[in-house]
């Protein structure tokens, strides 16, 4: 178990990196620390493996140091830097059977048989294979194989750290919340360094203690779950956390007010004036249709997702979705829309600004 | 849904069964029927029944010709396999140098059988050859038209030279088919090379070795052309593989049915050692090696 720390890390598939575009992952600077359980979560090409694929040792950055407690790996090859990882699809040694592929990690370290039988037979119970011990890998359903994969992964247990890219992609819904709990389970018992990566919000947000939300190449934002629902940095994270994600709607700020289309939005404080593009982002939670108050929308469809509807609007040429409680009456003179002041962001080129006590 | 049942839809296999029997069927019922018959010329033929499979099977010239096909095929399958796989697992994985090794693996390829023959018959020879006259000159006796060993050493290297990169070439289309994600987890795993190899790449390319033992086998079991145009069958009858013999019994001698009945149970070895191969291999390959 140990702390990584990035330093000024950065990354460039091509060989002479040119611009900042050529850079799948662009600089950064962070600290993992020893214990938590982080999710890394993006959209697809956003640099998530990259990053991964780095702290393993699968890859060498083209700059930038990495570090393990304090000591630098960058160049340190993959089985000194002691990490276990599992990858998006299964990998399975074909012609062993399933007990010699979960002992595999451990013989090659040279464990004695009666640890590696004992600690096969426990990883074995944890991914409920205990009864395919002897059969033989091939020929198994996929999500069979990702499990052993997974158990691979947590067979060691004195690894700094324990890396997963996107391992529940091949599973079965009704599995992947029963693994997903084992892991969380796994982490709370041994309290390894967890970093696993998705692009399923709702598994990040239940699997972490710290979600890390990555854009183009880039860490946008790193908090708890809760930080970034309520204060989302980008616009992307505003975006893209969230069912529906967040609104955002091109404004003006004069002082605690945001102007949209002359008219005016209030915000619980005050901003300097903004350059750039210059937007205000609302989360549909806090967004309230209203028959007298606020300003014009033209509702244009109401779903009804069960726990709550979603009404999606059309808000000076913009789209905007509106979260109505289930129990809410909507009708159709409703048609204006209110915001929670406190909970109105404001962001420039994409970033929140943060504001001024009013 | 209703089955509509039109016979006349065998018509349309007809082409192929034509096709077949021309191409395969009439000339192997030819060979069965000169197997069966003797002859005197003339076009003249008497019933001889079993006589020259009787004969055939009790002459020790067939026998030591299988014996030495079979030595043949054992040591260039015992070289061509392993070394074409050594072959592929070094070969860079892209770019402009492995299009340049694969174009350069494939030129032995493009080359006809008897001018294979003829650049080794030349490249050997003591007086002309750059092979035979070098060691000459370095003091070791090599002369492949009258040492049996330096025949069969010619004849093996040669057969290595023009098909080991067939071998190497299907070899490495397995490799390229393994994703990336296996030698990663091997890396994991902390697997060291030897157990990459073993447990990784050799089963992934199973598959494709499979195919190219299976096709280096029954090529070389039915050799002829290159050790024909090098050696002649010789020295005396060292290299007389089974179908140089079969040529000089059927063409040389004219014995047309010892020589049918020799193809016939030539033919019969070939099934037969390919289904027995294909038959353990794909047993192999159920059990999971």
């Amino acid at each position: 178990m140990a702390k990584i720390t990035l330093d000024n890390l950065a990354h460039s598939y091509l060989p002479n990196p040119a611009s900042e575009d050529d850079f799948a992952l662009k600089e950064l600077n962070h600290d993992w620390d020893d214990g938590a359980a982080y999710a890394l979560l993006g959209s697809s090409g956003c640099g998530k493996s990259t990053l991964l694929n780095i702290i393993s040792g699968l890859l060498h950055p083209s700059q930038g140091r990495i570090l393990f407690d304090g000591k630098d790996v960058t160049h340190a090859p993959t089985a000194a830097r002691n990490i276990a990882q599992v990858f998006q699809f299964p990998v399975v040694y074909d012609t062993m059977t399933v007990h010699d592929n979960l002992a595999f990690p451990l013989r090659n370290r040279g464990r004695d048989e009666a640890y590696v039988a004992e600690r096969v037979q426990e990883i074995a119970r944890m991914i409920g294979m205990e009864d395919m011990l002897k059969k033989k890998a091939r020929g198994l359903t996929a999500d069979a194989k990702q499990k052993i994969s997974l158990g691979r992964g947590m067979v060691r247990k004195d690894v700094n750290a324990l890396l997963f890219d996107e391992p529940l992609t091949v599973i079965d819904p009704h599995m992947k919340w029963e693994l997903r709990t084992q892991l969380k389970k796994l982490h709370h018992d041994f309290g390894h360094t967890m970093i696993y990566v998705t692009h399923d919000q709702t598994e990040a947000l239940t699997f972490a203690d710290k979600v890390v939300v990555m854009y183009d190449g880039r860490v946008v934002q790193i908090g708890t779950p809760e930080e970034l629902f309520e204060r989302p940095e980008h616009t992307f994270v505003g975006y893209f956390i969230g069912s529906p994600g967040m609104n955002v709607i091109p404004a003006r700020i004069d002082g605690n007010k945001a102007y949209v289309n002359g008219s005016y939005v209030q915000l619980a404080q005050g901003y300097k004036p903004l350059d750039g593009k210059v937007e205000i982002g609302v989360r549909p939670e806090f967004a309230r249709l209203s028959q007298s108050e606020g300003l014009p929308v033209k509702v244009r469809r109401i779903e009804d997702v069960g726990r709550h509807k979603i009404v999606r609007a059309e808000f000076f040429g913009t789209d905007i979705n509106i979260i109505a409680g289930e129990d809410d009456h909507v009708s159709a003179d409703m048609n204006r829309v209110t915001f929670d002041a406190a909970h109105v962001n404001v962001y420039a080129n994409d970033w929140r600004v943060p504001g001024e006590a009013a | 849904m209703e089955k509509t049942v039109n016979q006349k839809a065998w018509f349309l296999v007809l082409p192929v069964l034509l096709l077949v029997a021309f191409s395969a069927v009439i000339p192997l019922m030819t060979v069965v029927n000169y197997s069966v018959q003797d002859t005197f010329g003339n076009n003249q033929f008497f019933w001889a029944g079993l006589e020259w499979f009787k004969e055939m099977l009790e002459s020790d010239r067939m026998w030591d010709a299988l014996g030495r096909q079979l030595m043949f095929s054992g040591i260039i399958l015992a070289i061509e396999i392993p070394l074409g796989i050594f072959v592929a697992l070094n070969m860079p994985k892209s770019g402009f140098w492995s299009s340049f090794c694969l174009v350069l693996m494939s030129l032995p390829l493009l080359i006809p059988w008897n001018v294979v023959g003829t650049i080794w018959q030349i490249f050997g020879r003591v007086d002309i050859g750059l092979l035979g006259y070098t060691l000459d000159a370095l003091g070791i006796n090599y002369n492949y038209t009258q040492d049996i060993l330096a025949a069969w050493i010619t004849i093996i290297v040669m057969d290595v030279w023009h098909w080991t990169s067939l071998v190497a070439l299907l070899a490495f289309a397995g490799l390229k088919s393994i994703p990336d994600a296996y030698y990663q987890a091997a890396k994991i795993d902390q697997a060291s090379r030897w157990k990459v190899f073993r447990f990784i790449e050799l089963p992934k390319m199973m598959g494709v070795l499979m195919i190219a033992i299976l096709l280096r086998f029954m090529d070389s079991f039915m050799i002829y052309t290159e050790p024909f145009v090098v050696t002649g069958g010789g020295p005396g009858n060292a290299t007389t593989l089974l179908s140089i013999d079969l040529v000089k019994m059927a063409l040389g001698q004219f014995d047309l049915g010892p020589a049918a009945a020799f193809s016939l149970m030539y033919f019969l070895v070939i099934l037969l050692v390919s289904w027995v191969f294909y038959t353990v291999m794909t047993n192999l390959d159920k059990k999971g090696m």
